[in-house]
């Protein structure tokens, strides 16, 4: 039910209409898989079998050539590439993270597809693209199917990737 | 559950809107919240009910804004058997279109008359307020008028 706030002297100018749609998401088998090994600490990806890219995470079928993916999975690293990113300064109600944050797109080793997360326990003006980063994760007794068992990346001290090895993520 | 089964978890998707209602609305709003129904006067001289912030014919600007009901006339109905957890009675009920005395087109609102054999197109209904009136439509709702059919 809609709420009002406003004074009872005050003209109503304003009116909160929230919406929800309230759904059971269903993950599939596919993304289940993937899941099931992040309880693990493991991050499966798998290979198209028509150009051999490794997506991440494992979706059944690949989008660019339509033809299923019914290969054993392949783990990729935990660490990876920093393809490109925004610096978050504006709140969201359901991001709990404290603004500015950054959100990014890392290319694990091993795969061939980005994967959108959060970058921290790094300078803003130190974040560039070409990065190398690592996962920083929960505590192992928290881990649950979730990829929030990856709490965030930082970055390592590692050479940055060279520009042409994802030029292709951008 | 087996290794091959399909996770699943709640996801809810919510909206926050938060909507500026312009002058006309927010007199409008204002007024259900002192317990009142305004309609809209338009240059023909009849009465929308709820009141928009132009004539659909003419285009201009509305002006004057007049006060309709409390009572009014059923003119077509939907009955509610099982009413869903978002909508405004948690009973079963109907949605009418009400149309309020001095008005000229009639309002889609909740008429909680207990039954379905209690509906009947052409049926009496008055408004009925909440405990604490806010300003918002649901602060409505309509009830039959004992004794008119």
């Amino acid at each position: 039910m809609s709420e009002q706030e406003s004074d009872a002297n005050e003209p109503v100018e304003m009116l909160r209409m929230p919406v929800e749609l309230d759904y059971t998401y269903s993950a599939g088998t596919s993304a289940s898989r993937f899941l099931r090994a992040f309880a693990e600490g493991k991050l499966l990806g798998q290979r198209c079998p028509v150009d051999g890219k490794v997506y991440i995470p494992t979706r059944g079928s690949c989008p660019q050539h339509g033809v299923p993916i019914d290969g054993e999975p392949v783990e990729v690293a935990d660490k990876g590439t920093l393809v490109t990113y925004s610096i978050v300064r504006v709140p969201s109600e359901n991001i709990p993270l404290e603004l500015p944050y950054v959100a990014i797109q890392v290319v694990l080793d091993g795969a061939d597809t980005a994967m959108h997360h959060v970058l921290s326990e790094c300078e803003l003006e130190d974040v560039h693209m070409g990065m190398r980063l690592q996962a920083k994760w929960k505590p192992r007794e928290e881990w649950e199917t979730s990829v929030g068992n990856i709490l965030y990346f930082i970055p390592i001290d590692e050479p940055d990737a060279p520009y042409d090895s994802y030029k292709e993520h951008i | 559950m087996s290794q091959e089964s399909s996770l699943t978890a709640p996801h809810k998707m919510a909206y926050t809107y938060k909507r500026s209602l312009g002058p006309v609305l927010s007199r409008f709003a204002t007024a259900l919240r002192d317990r009142k129904i305004l309609g809209a006067r338009r240059a023909d001289g009849t009465v929308m009910v709820p009141p928009k912030e132009y004539d659909p014919d003419t285009a201009a600007a509305i002006e004057e804004l007049v006060e309709v009901g409390p009572a009014g006339v059923v003119k077509s109905w939907a009955w509610v058997g099982e009413p869903r957890a978002a909508q405004p009675l948690a009973r079963p009920f109907a949605y009418a279109l009400v149309q309020l005395d001095g008005a000229d087109t009639p309002m889609v609102q909740v008429v909680d008359a207990g039954s379905e054999e209690a509906m009947k197109t052409g049926m009496r209904v008055t408004a009925r307020w909440s405990d604490e009136a806010t300003g918002m439509i649901t602060d409505l709702s309509f009830v039959p008028v004992d004794g008119e059919a």
